[in-house]
């Protein structure tokens, strides 16, 4: 098992260094969901406290748009390279490949939700600082669930036609409990939990990311072979 | 000739339970003619799961023993159970309409669910539109299956639990019309008109699934054909390479 993660992370980590050495993408990512935020002040806004409002479920869609182009990378610079069918030939299981492709996007989508937090703050001035701890967990099982997702379906699509809308186009239904859950968590966290039922969205969460990553696991093997 | 007969059953069951659901069983005392639409509506409802439990487990089935027959018979499931699924949704705005006020309910979980459920097969069918080797299609529309028929519970308990935090307002359900306490007349009505709609469901089902092997045939037949001219074209080179490119 440790030696299943330890391939796991090569896999994540080689992800990582390609995208940060790339140098285009993840910054355009990131600039690309941020400007999604301050679209969505043009279109709801002026009032702040609309914004405010509707704060939570604006952060969880611009995570979502920049995620998608972020998991679409994860299989495409290396079907374009052809390094995808050298990565199926390595002598490890199918679903290690799988988790550190999830670890990888996992991350990214991650970074990308705490880049992204503190601009909603500031956009829709909402006082993150006493959120901190549930905002930070919130962001934590929404980015795993997300990347479990993600990268089963960035395979399924790597190398189809239309792949650009076959992606967002079979992937956002499935999330749809997981951007329930976060945003919901989200809003609890910031109205300071009155009802208390934060932990609940939380475990939301955390079961669908559990599913999702066995189900991820279980099918990805079906997805290389060829 | 058998499918011929189950046709022709099917239609007359139709015919006999929409003239009984349409004009024999006295009319709702609270909604009226509106509540006759249930009749339509949660046949047509449960078709649509039934048909998705046969896509995700002709693709489980698949995936076990990769007979192409078995993937026939999940595209088949999964067409028939979109149409039907489309039907219900449609049929519950209609009703949706003169009894809530309003066409679309965000806090029923179950029109929430079956939206997400239309949109998931939606995908499942477009996805295989655009996948042309039939191996493949199939091994990974059988993924694709599976993992939506394992979001369908998760979203059924994620939009119940946001209704259920939020306190939304109790709002009369379909199921309503099952209570023990309706009239005798009402049950047998929605009985008998799942009887036949399940009944031309088999019928839709045996016919889409013979044109789903009559279209892998000509897909495997246009194939060979392509390889053969290639040979033709350049007798020299090993031509079958340039299939694998294909998708």
């Amino acid at each position: 098992m440790s030696d299943e993660l330890r391939l796991a992370w090569a896999i994540a980590r080689k992800d990582a260094l390609c995208e940060l050495r790339g140098r285009q993408a993840a910054g355009s990512t990131l600039f690309f969901a941020a400007l999604v935020l301050l679209l969505f002040g043009f279109a709801l806004g002026p009032d702040t406290r609309r914004l405010a409002e509707a704060a939570p479920g604006l952060l969880w869609l611009a995570v979502v748009f920049g995620g998608l182009l972020t998991v679409a990378r994860l299989h495409q610079l290396e079907a374009e390279d052809g390094a995808l069918d050298e990565l199926a030939r390595y002598p490890v299981e199918r679903r290690t490949i799988y988790l550190g492709k999830a670890l990888a996007g996992g991350m990214a989508v991650i970074v990308l939700g705490a880049v992204l937090l503190p601009v909603v703050g500031v956009l829709y001035g909402i006082d993150l600082a006493p959120a901190a701890l549930p905002l930070a967990l919130t962001v934590l099982l929404g980015g795993i669930g997300f990347a479990a997702v993600g990268t089963f379906y960035a395979a399924v699509t790597v190398r189809m036609r239309a792949r650009e809308v076959m992606l967002p186009l079979l992937m956002l239904p499935v999330i749809a409990p997981l951007l329930l859950g976060a945003v919901e968590a989200t809003a609890a966290a910031l109205s300071g939990d009155p009802f208390g039922e934060l932990g609940a969205w939380l475990q939301l969460l955390a079961g669908f990311d559990v599913v999702m990553l066995l189900a991820g696991a279980a099918g990805y093997g079906y997805l290389l072979e060829e | 000739m058998k499918t011929r007969i189950l046709g022709l059953a099917a239609v007359v069951a139709l015919a006999a339970a929409s003239v009984n659901a349409l004009f024999m069983v006295p009319a709702d005392l609270n909604q009226g003619d509106a509540q006759r639409i249930m009749y339509v509506h949660v046949p047509s409802a449960w078709l649509g799961y039934l048909s998705f439990g046969v896509t995700a487990l002709g693709g489980l089935a698949y995936l076990w023993k990769h007979d192409l027959r078995l993937d026939a018979l999940a595209h088949a499931a999964a067409e028939i159970g979109v149409m039907f699924t489309a039907f219900a949704i449609w049929g519950g705005m209609m009703w949706g309409q003169p009894v809530w006020g309003v066409m679309w309910q965000w806090e029923d979980p179950r029109l929430t669910t079956t939206a997400l459920l239309l949109a998931l097969y939606v995908g499942y069918l477009l996805f295989r539109r655009l996948t042309d080797d039939p191996r493949r299609r199939a091994s990974r529309a059988a993924v694709v299956g599976l993992v939506a028929a394992v979001d369908i519970p998760i979203v059924h308990f994620s939009v119940e639990w946001w209704r259920g935090l939020h306190q939304g307002p109790t709002i009369g359900s379909p199921e309503r019309v099952l209570d023990p306490a309706a009239p005798m007349q009402f049950v047998i009505a929605l009985l008998t008109m799942l009887a036949a709609f399940t009944l031309a469901w088999a019928w839709l089902m045996v016919r889409r699934y013979q044109l789903a092997r009559i279209e892998l045939e000509t897909e495997e037949r246009a194939r060979l054909g392509r390889i053969s001219a290639a040979r033709r074209a350049a007798p020299a080179t090993p031509a079958p390479r340039a299939e694998e490119g294909v998708g």
